[in-house]
């Protein structure tokens, strides 16, 4: 009996050390086999410029348009979300943090959110947008996106305010001060660390999202100069140019894979610099 | 003095308004968008009857027939495998992190988490074009004695799998975190291994849990999009085996919204196939997140 259970145990212990490894090296081999097939067709051209005739059979240009574009997307989309998005986090945690039911079932709702597709999104904008008779834009993009990441925003916002101690609440409104002044000059700073990494992970959603983006924001080989024209996005870019069955255009599909990896890596690093950098602004109970 | 304070009153006011007022817009958001898919697909639905939209094979759009259930059916194929070859791992891996992991597999797995998290689901697509689908061909194919593409129903389960991992350990951690540590505690101290506490006590507090994180995982795949529709296939068939290709009702709906003005009646289809994915995957988030907050009160 006794060794029979030992061995269960080290049987389920060597099961848990692989499948934890199997997670560590799935990650690994998915940089790997990006970095390793889109290094070779990596130039300063495909950084710098936009696709000149014949991109799409192969010859010379590149996906700055791209890039661009979903950089501006992605830096639209975030600032739009967080002048929503930082004040119902506030509003749940300082207004209505007495009122348990309802901030309650606004998580949940919130929850519930979070979990719609991207695609449902796209749908519902483009369903909007023939009924309204507008075209694609980066404008419906960004405001696509932005409605796609308000939820996912809220919620971090919120994981970090649910930390504020009702102490410092407190003994800012036996001060005078109203419950705005309260929301914004004391508990926003005092969350200023965890909400930089809320933006940037969202941020990196935004960015790396295709699906919303493909009805709304539309494509286009020209750098958008406003916001009524169509901008192209980098995983649309990358998955046009990967179901090509030109081998030039396919090697820079991963190419443009890897430049999207390699900036969503870039985010997810920033967001722990920040993180840790802000860390010290806060006051210590 | 007078005029300060009425200033900070108005700013005050002004803040609560707006606060107000995207508060009001962000729990409005998801009506807004059942109603407007809704109204979108009615034009269908006043012509067809739901359960012959819904359960019928025949998909022609230029002959009027939009049958969404061979969509549906793929759907769920690529989504109960991909749950199936995730969970186990996820299990395993979360017990390891949560109960057994030193320190330093702690500090390396986080940021591996989060990373794994983080990459874009076109990302993955290309990884899958690169590795899954050729794997599927030239290994797993052949096992059953058949030559195919690689595109197929497997391989987009794969690809998937390994998409809701992340999402699926982040919750599962969080679930067995949330188990007292006393329970576990008492149950060591009575002379049960820790295997023995994690089989008899840990598990069976966090079943609910589980269940509900199986749930979750079930609902974000099922609304995967351009990583899938990369690697399974697109083919509008009924799909009897894992090998296969499929067409997802996600794919369904990117794949055609060119077309979709040219033909009468086949942008309400696509429309309500979103109604139809919207309407799923908004079921599963309910039931899970329902049982999760059962879960947190009867600790």
């Amino acid at each position: 009996m006794r060794k029979t259970s030992r061995i269960e145990e080290r049987f389920f212990r060597v099961l848990m050390f692989f499948s934890t490894a199997f997670i560590a090296i799935s990650l690994l081999l998915i940089v790997f086999s990006i970095v390793y097939k889109g290094l070779p067709s990596l130039s300063w051209e495909m950084l710098t410029q936009e696709p000149k005739g014949g991109f799409y059979f192969g010859k010379e240009g590149g996906i700055l348009n791209a890039i661009l574009g979903s950089f501006y997307l992605a830096i639209g989309a975030t600032l739009l979300a967080m002048l929503i998005a930082i004040p119902v986090a506030l509003f749940i945690n300082v207004h209505l943090r007495k009122y348990k039911k309802s901030t309650n079932f606004i998580r949940f709702l919130l929850d519930l959110m979070w979990g719609v597709p991207s695609i449902v999104y796209g749908a519902f904008a483009f369903g909007v947008m023939i009924y309204l008779g507008v075209r694609t834009s980066l404008l419906a993009g960004i405001i696509t996106v932005t409605l796609f990441i308000i939820p996912i925003m809220i919620r971090s916002f919120d994981e970090v305010l649910k930390t504020i101690p009702n102490g410092l609440l407190e003994s800012t409104f036996s001060l005078g001060a109203t419950l705005s002044e309260t929301s914004y000059r004391v508990v926003l700073r005092q969350c200023i660390p965890g909400f930089i990494t809320s933006i940037l992970l969202s941020f990196g959603r935004a960015i790396g999202d295709a699906a919303a983006v493909m009805f709304t924001a539309g494509f286009t080989d020209s750098i958008p100069t406003s916001l009524n024209q169509p901008a192209a996005t980098l995983p649309l870019s990358i998955f046009f140019q990967l179901s090509s069955p030109i081998p030039e255009v396919k090697a820079r599909a991963y190419t443009s894979a890897l430049v999207l990896t390699v900036i969503i890596l870039l985010i997810s690093i920033f967001a722990r610099y920040f993180s840790r950098k802000y860390e010290k602004n806060k006051i210590r109970f | 003095m007078g005029v300060l304070t009425i200033s900070r009153q108005v700013r005050n006011r002004l803040h609560g308004s707006w606060m107000l007022i995207s508060l009001i817009f962000v729990v409005l958001l998801p009506f807004l968008l059942g109603t407007g898919l809704y109204i979108k697909s009615a034009n269908l639905l006043s012509n067809h009857s739901i359960s012959s939209l819904l359960f019928s094979t025949e998909w022609k759009p230029i002959s009027g027939k939009f049958g969404l259930w061979p969509f549906i059916l793929s759907s769920l194929w690529v989504t109960i495998l991909a749950v199936l070859f995730a969970v186990p791992i996820c299990l395993l891996t979360s017990l390891h992190i949560t109960q057994y992991a030193k320190r330093w597999v702690l500090s390396l797995m986080h940021p591996i988490i989060d990373i794994l998290a983080g990459i874009p689901s076109v990302i993955y697509g290309v990884w899958g074009v690169l590795i899954v689908v050729p794997f599927v061909a030239d290994y797993i194919a052949p096992l059953f004695g058949k030559t195919i593409s690689g595109y197929s129903i497997l391989a987009g389960a794969i690809v998937l799998a390994i998409m809701i991992i992340p999402f699926m350990l982040n919750i599962l951690m969080e679930i067995f975190k949330t188990i007292p540590e006393e329970l576990t505690e008492a149950s060591l101290a009575l002379g049960a291994t820790r295997w023995q506490t994690i089989k008899k006590v840990i598990l069976r507090k966090a079943f609910p849990g589980i269940v509900s994180a199986i749930g979750l995982g079930l609902s974000r795949a099922f609304g995967e999009t351009i990583a899938v529709m990369m690697v399974v296939g697109n083919v509008t068939r009924i799909p009897y085996g894992t090998l296969q290709p499929g067409y997802p009702l996600p794919a369904l709906i990117a794949n055609n919204y060119g077309e979709m003005m040219s033909i009468p009646l086949y942008d309400s289809a696509l429309m309500l196939a979103a109604l139809v994915l919207f309407v799923i995957v908004l079921f599963f988030n309910f039931a899970s997140r329902m049982a999760i907050v059962r879960l947190e009160k009867n600790l």
